[in-house]
């Protein structure tokens, strides 16, 4: 290009732009008019935008960025979501507390408001261990039975939610269940007696002469938590021994280590973490699981 | 070569100097063609008429259906037809569609196609004719158009003519027409969606939702582009249907044709000359100045061409005038007029051929369904979905448990009752969670209720089977009638 007069192309009458390739040169059209019209539109966009929005980052010695006229923020449009959905949600919960827990359940639109709340709650911090809709593992009750450690009500499961199991709460529910083996209350054959016994309690043959033998040991070790025939207590939250249920399993070898040195498993106190309506949302939906007592 | 002839075809010949052909030795055929401007002229006939009466009909269907009132009860707007999507409801005068009975709508938009398609194989592009609303509003603004600018030829000189304050205040004048109109046709369509007269009192008073006002802003604007501005170039380029009913036609579907055997040769006629030897085709050129899409329907079938009929009527008053038969443009088919350019005796009308006779048949069969369906409607829905993290509980008692969750949807719209029991499963027992009477409980669902409940079924052991029973969830209404929902109950498998 040291020719500074353009190269015109003969057949259309267009300047071209000097390139060649291969023989074929390219003409110089102007860009269509529509185009040109939203390059620049961009421009003026982008100027606006600049002017309005947090755009550019901050000049040398300054942090950040520039705010922009409107102050937008994306953080602030989060955190004032979050405070809406929780507001919105607390006017939800107020609704659940007006009235008493069992009220609640039997109004059919409270109910299901209750439901709902719980089972995301439920889902989000129960069931890591209880297991999706309640169904438990080895060491975490099922809630979904009939069978209730510290009482079925309404109003023992909210209680056991607020304060938890064993949690070091002030409140919590403590079930101690010595040591027998390894404190050495009881000698090995007595401890192999005791697991004969329990066996026959819950309807399994077992070996008779052990099952004698043990009989006073339980009455003066055990019934007093367990009970004489062993049904448990729920305010000691000693577990019935005769129904067949068991948290950590009712063979031999189960019983044995169990009456060695208990399990003390804890379940947390969420009271704190909770607001007092999902607390009882959650007690109204673990309730429906098993149909409570 | 081929290029040249096809913008030649489509170039409207102006002034009368049409089918002169390319200059002698030109350049190469310029592939991008600027729009021409068109003027169509006015023009009155059977066709137009007719056109007239669908122009007033569509439009008034348009403005007047989201005015009829339809008493729907307490709580509803009384709308004949409405798609309310804040209440989740599609209404359409006696017919109430709930969102999980959004198949009504397709089985309308199957009819529709359906019968655009068999109009089509019959009659040809009477859609785009004479009821597409790109005609009908096209149609309108040519109305607004005349009114301020005149016909065809008063338009055409005045926008030859200098600018002028005339020019000015008409074309002004025009386009604020037109955008009334467009606005009106905008905020038509959003009365659609909304309780018309709450919507339209909202809407003036800058209450209505966002949605409201960006609706009527964008119909306002595409009316205002489609119709006023863009015109024939929708159906030319922008179109997809006109391409679709290539597929649709054969050699039996009317269109509006030229009946070159009859007009050929063409040429001017003096009053005392003889019609001997000659064609009817005078040449006047009439039916090109009254074509909205600027074509030479002489030139036979074109893409271009939505057979609106107005040639018609332009060649028929001509053929009156100059004491010919009329029908020298008509509704036939092109083979006819091959068949009577080489003396053959022309086809009859079938409008009865397999392709029609399927597309009646699919068209029957798919009303038939919707009606079948509509005539069986329930007014309960009634579901019931089994716990399947535990699929059974063995109670202390022995007993076997499922637990269910029920939906009940209650679509009419007076408070209904039900009670709850079981069968299949001997001795079982069926509780409602939360209800005050647990046992075989009585549900109470409000008008127009979704509801759902927790349920437990329990049996004992000795009545259940091995793995379990299919079993039957029964609602029985006060009158008697029941509903069943189908499920399974699981037990142990030993």
């Amino acid at each position: 290009m040291t020719d500074r007069s353009p190269d015109v192309d003969a057949d259309s009458g267009v300047e071209t732009t000097g390139h060649e390739w291969d023989g074929i040169r390219e003409l110089n059209n102007p860009l269509p008019r529509w185009w040109r019209f939203i390059f620049w539109g961009t421009v003026v966009f982008s100027l606006v935008y600049w002017v309005l929005m947090p755009s550019w980052p901050a000049p040398p010695g300054l942090q950040g960025h520039t705010p922009g006229v409107w102050g937008q923020s994306d953080r602030a449009a989060v955190s004032g979501a979050l405070a809406e959905a929780r507001q919105e949600r607390a006017a939800l919960g107020a609704r659940l507390m007006g009235r008493d827990a069992a009220a609640v359940l039997n109004d059919h639109e409270l109910s299901q408001l209750a439901l709902s709340l719980g089972e995301s709650a439920f889902g989000d911090n129960c069931a890591t261990c209880h297991g999706a809709g309640g169904r438990g593992a080895r060491g975490y009750p099922r809630l979904a039975d009939d069978v209730w450690l510290w009482g079925g009500t309404l109003e023992a499961i909210e209680f056991t939610i607020r304060h938890g199991i064993r949690s070091g709460s002030q409140s919590a529910r403590i079930g101690d269940m010595p040591a027998f083996g390894r404190d050495q209350f009881l000698n090995p054959e007595q401890i192999s007696d005791l697991v004969e016994y329990v066996t026959a309690l819950s309807g399994r043959s077992a070996d008779r002469a052990a099952v004698l033998r043990a009989a006073p040991v339980f009455q003066k070790e055990c019934s007093s938590c367990h009970g004489r025939e062993g049904r448990g207590d729920p305010a000691k939250g000693a577990p019935n021994l005769s129904d067949g249920d068991w948290l950590y399993g009712g063979d031999r070898a189960t019983l044995q280590r169990t009456l060695y040195g208990p399990r003390n498993g804890v379940m947390p106190a969420w009271q704190g973490r909770f607001d007092d309506a999902t607390v009882r949302a959650l007690a109204i939906y673990v309730h429906s699981l098993g149909g409570g007592q | 070569m081929g290029a040249a002839t096809l913008i030649d075809r489509r170039r409207r010949p102006e002034g009368g100097a049409g089918g002169a052909g390319e200059p002698p030795g030109g350049s190469d055929p310029v592939l991008y063609e600027k729009r021409r401007q068109i003027y169509p002229k006015l023009v009155s006939g059977r066709f137009r008429t007719l056109k007239w009466s669908l122009l007033f009909l569509t439009l008034g269907v348009y403005y007047v259906l989201p005015w009829l009132r339809w008493d729907r009860g307490p709580g509803v707007p009384d709308q004949a037809v409405l798609a309310d999507f804040s209440g989740g409801k599609f209404y359409f005068f006696f017919l109430e569609i709930w969102p999980q009975e959004v198949y009504y709508i397709t089985g309308l938009l199957i009819l529709a196609a359906i019968g655009l398609f068999l109009a089509t194989a019959v009659l040809g592009r009477v859609w785009c004719g004479y009821i597409c609303p790109q005609t009908v509003w096209t149609d309108l603004f040519i109305v607004v158009e005349r009114f301020f600018e005149g016909d065809r030829n008063a338009r055409m000189m005045r926008d030859r003519g200098p600018n002028s304050f005339d020019r000015l205040w008409r074309k002004s004048a025009k386009h604020l027409t037109w955008l009334v109109v467009s606005f009106a046709t905008g905020g038509a369509f959003i009365l659609y969606w909304h309780d018309a007269p709450q919507i339209a009192e909202t809407f003036f008073s800058g209450q209505a939702p966002a949605t409201a006002y960006v609706f009527a802003a964008l119909l306002t604007g595409t009316t205002y582009a489609l119709a006023g501005t863009m015109r024939e170039q929708v159906c030319t380029y922008m179109c997809p249907w006109p391409r679709i009913q290539g597929a649709l036609i054969d050699r039996d579907t009317l269109g509006v044709v030229y009946r070159s055997d009859r007009g050929e040769p063409r040429g001017a006629h003096r009053k005392q000359e003889t019609w001997e030897g000659r064609g009817d085709c005078i040449d006047c050129q009439q039916c090109v100045v009254v074509c909205p899409m600027g074509i030479d329907i002489r030139h036979g079938s074109q893409l271009e061409c939505i057979q609106c009929a107005l040639c018609i009527d332009a060649c028929d008053a001509v053929m009156t005038k100059v004491g010919r038969p009329t029908g020298l443009i008509a509704y036939d088919t092109d083979e006819n007029v091959v068949l009577r350019a080489s003396g053959q005796k022309p086809r009859s009308f079938r409008p009865v051929r397999p392709r029609t006779a399927l597309y009646l048949l699919v068209f029957l069969l798919t009303a038939g369904l919707m009606t079948a369906g509509l005539a069986t409607r329930t007014t309960l829905e009634f579901t019931a979905l089994k716990d399947r993290s535990l699929p059974f509980v063995a109670l202390r008692t022995g007993d076997i448990r499922n637990a269910y969750t029920l939906k009940i949807v209650n679509k009419l719209r007076e408070p209904r009752r039900f009670s709850l029991s079981v069968e299949g499963l001997p001795a079982a027992r069926v509780d409602v969670i939360g209800e005050s009477d647990p046992t075989g409980g009585e549900l109470k669902l409000a008008g127009g209720a979704v509801e759902s409940y927790r349920v437990f079924v329990t049996a004992p052991p000795s009545a259940v089977d091995r793995g379990g029973a299919e079993i039957s969830l029964i609602l029985t209404d006060d009158a008697g009638a029941r509903t069943i929902a189908a499920t399974r109950f699981s037990g142990p498998e030993t």
